[in-house]
């Protein structure tokens, strides 16, 4: 077992294959991937390329056909490692306020749980408005899910995700269903986040804007079977503006990862025509 | 006049208008008293003998309650054990439906075989009687959570118990009180059957007693007072449904309330 010392988050000849026999569908093929401490990893690639599972056995939401998932050195679901999370739905609890549901984190996780009865009214309330102003919803809080727009649902649910200040922060195309300006002023404001608290932080999202603007890595995938196929670092100075990303070094980056995509894809293409019988 | 206020207007005037219809039929048919009251004189006999009638009525109030009570606290435990459990769902769903397809007539001897007659069928009558439609609802409920709702708390590490509590259960609560509505008059479906079979109590028995010596108006004062307990305790039940989960009917006033 090779293990690279630094890497947070590693996945070692991981496969995961849906369903049995004649139906199995591979959905990742061999991949190996390390992802060093308090990184911005961003995971790009066609639809079914399996970014979104990469996310899930990372989280230990599934578990790995073969090969293995460590997180902090140990494998996963073992790890005491706090992970937050927020997917392309808000999932927030239509029943709880919005303060209440950002708090849930706080109510499940140690070692906030054992404190949560006596601080959920003080110190954690003080803490889930701080956040909430942070992200432009101050005064917010006592409101319900359905009082607040798709963009504000958004903000509230990366609140929950930050709350107990996790050291893994899984995103799965967070912004994915909102308008453009929503959207990038989000990327500002996670950009901020990151660089306050350094999570490490794995992104998946469809738009290479997106990736290159916020990532210090972006990982091309390609999908049947989905695997990784190209790695890069993003090196531009931070924090990073809306004005840089029409900048010709930030153009020239997002165009080569397109490319990589669009030519990923054609591979892929020819790979099912081969699978056709004559 | 508010709008709301129209409709409530309007709606009481339909309903008083039925018994008025009722009675002028009753009227101009020379239908006998013995065939159908009129309403009239049922709340006359109502009145007359309300002080034979109201010891009738306690008990199966509190006979309908405490079942209704022991329903709701089974009924719980079960949907929570079939929604979150496939083994269960599996195992318990096709008992649940043979048992409920009994009629519930038959079983009473067999409690009062056990209890003897009085209170103790009539409890147990009523409380089969509202489990079935709690237990489904509140499984339903369960078993329908989004994923991604379960997600969320799986990648907090929640334990099944913590999901349980805060999404299972609360997500569960319209689907809860959908079915308290319908338990709570099948409760009392349950307690009169029980009280008409085996008790000397109760608004069944009265009931019974009436039709035997053809006192038809003091059958229809029992029907009433029935049928007025159980839309009070509909009322009941619909007023802490809209406070507890106002959420899923997304009233304004429950925001600011």
């Amino acid at each position: 077992m090779t293990e690279d010392a630094r890497a947070f988050v590693q996945l070692q000849d991981v496969t995961l294959a849906y369903g049995r026999g004649e139906r199995r569908v591979a959905a990742l093929g061999k991949t190996d991937l390390s992802i060093a401490k308090g990184d911005f990893v961003a995971l790009v690639g066609p639809s079914g390329c399996g970014k979104s599972t990469i996310l899930k056995l990372v989280t230990g939401l599934i578990p790995a056909s073969s090969g293995w998932v460590f997180v902090a050195g140990r494998e996963v679901g073992a790890e005491p490692v706090r992970v937050g999370m927020a997917f392309q739905n808000p999932t927030l609890l239509p029943w709880l306020s919005i303060r209440d549901n950002v708090m849930l984190p706080l109510k499940i996780v140690p070692p906030f749980r054992q404190e949560f009865r006596a601080k959920r009214r003080g110190e954690f309330r003080d803490r889930a408005d701080a956040l909430l102003a942070q992200v432009g919803l101050s005064g917010f809080g006592d409101k319900f899910p359905w009082q607040l727009s798709g963009g504000m649902l958004q903000r509230a649910s990366l609140c929950r995700a930050l709350i107990h200040d996790p050291q893994l922060l899984m995103l799965d195309e967070p912004f994915g269903a909102l308008d453009q300006f929503t959207r990038e002023e989000l990327w500002g404001i996670l950009q901020e986040l990151w660089m306050d608290r350094r999570p490490t932080v794995l992104l998946v999202t469809h738009d290479l804007k997106e990736a290159s603007f916020l990532a210090t890595r972006v990982c091309v995938m390609r999908a049947r079977p989905g695997r990784i196929v190209e790695d890069s670092f993003v090196d531009f100075p931070r924090p990073r503006t809306i004005e840089m990303t029409y900048e010709p070094g930030f153009v020239a980056l997002t165009q080569r990862l397109r490319e990589r995509i669009v030519s990923a894809r054609g591979d892929a293409a020819a790979a099912d025509l081969q699978e056709i019988p004559a | 006049m508010t709008p709301g206020w129209r409709r409530h207007l309007q709606s009481a005037a339909v309903i008083v208008g039925f018994f008025v219809l009722w009675e002028l039929a009753c009227i101009v048919f020379h239908i006998k008293e013995i065939v159908l009251p009129r309403p009239t004189q049922i709340l006359f006999t109502l009145w007359e003998r309300a002080p034979a009638i109201w010891p009738h009525t306690l008990q199966t109030l509190y006979t309908t309650l405490v079942g209704f009570a022991l329903g709701i606290v089974s009924g719980v435990l079960i949907g929570a054990l079939i929604g979150s459990s496939r083994l269960a769902y599996d195992v318990g769903y096709p008992l649940l439906i043979g048992f409920s397809s009994i009629p519930k007539v038959a079983v009473v001897p067999i409690f009062v075989l056990w209890f003897g007659a009085g209170t103790v069928p009539a409890v147990l009558t009523a409380m089969i009687m509202s489990l079935f439609p709690i237990v489904v609802n509140v499984a339903t409920g369960l078993a329908t959570t989004e994923p991604e709702l379960e997600d969320v708390m799986k990648a907090l590490r929640a334990s099944k118990f913590d999901i349980l509590m805060n999404v299972g259960l609360p997500r569960a609560m319209p689907y809860f009180f959908a079915s308290l509505k319908v338990s709570v008059t099948l409760a009392f479906v349950g307690t009169v059957i029980a009280e008409t079979v085996a008790s000397n109590l109760g608004i069944g028995n009265l009931m019974m007693i009436a039709s035997s010596s053809f006192d038809v108006p003091l059958v229809f004062a029992g029907l009433l007072v029935l049928a007025l307990l159980g839309v009070g305790l509909y009322a009941i039940f619909s007023l802490i449904e809209g406070r507890v989960i106002g959420w899923a009917k997304r009233k304004d006033e429950f925001a600011l309330g």
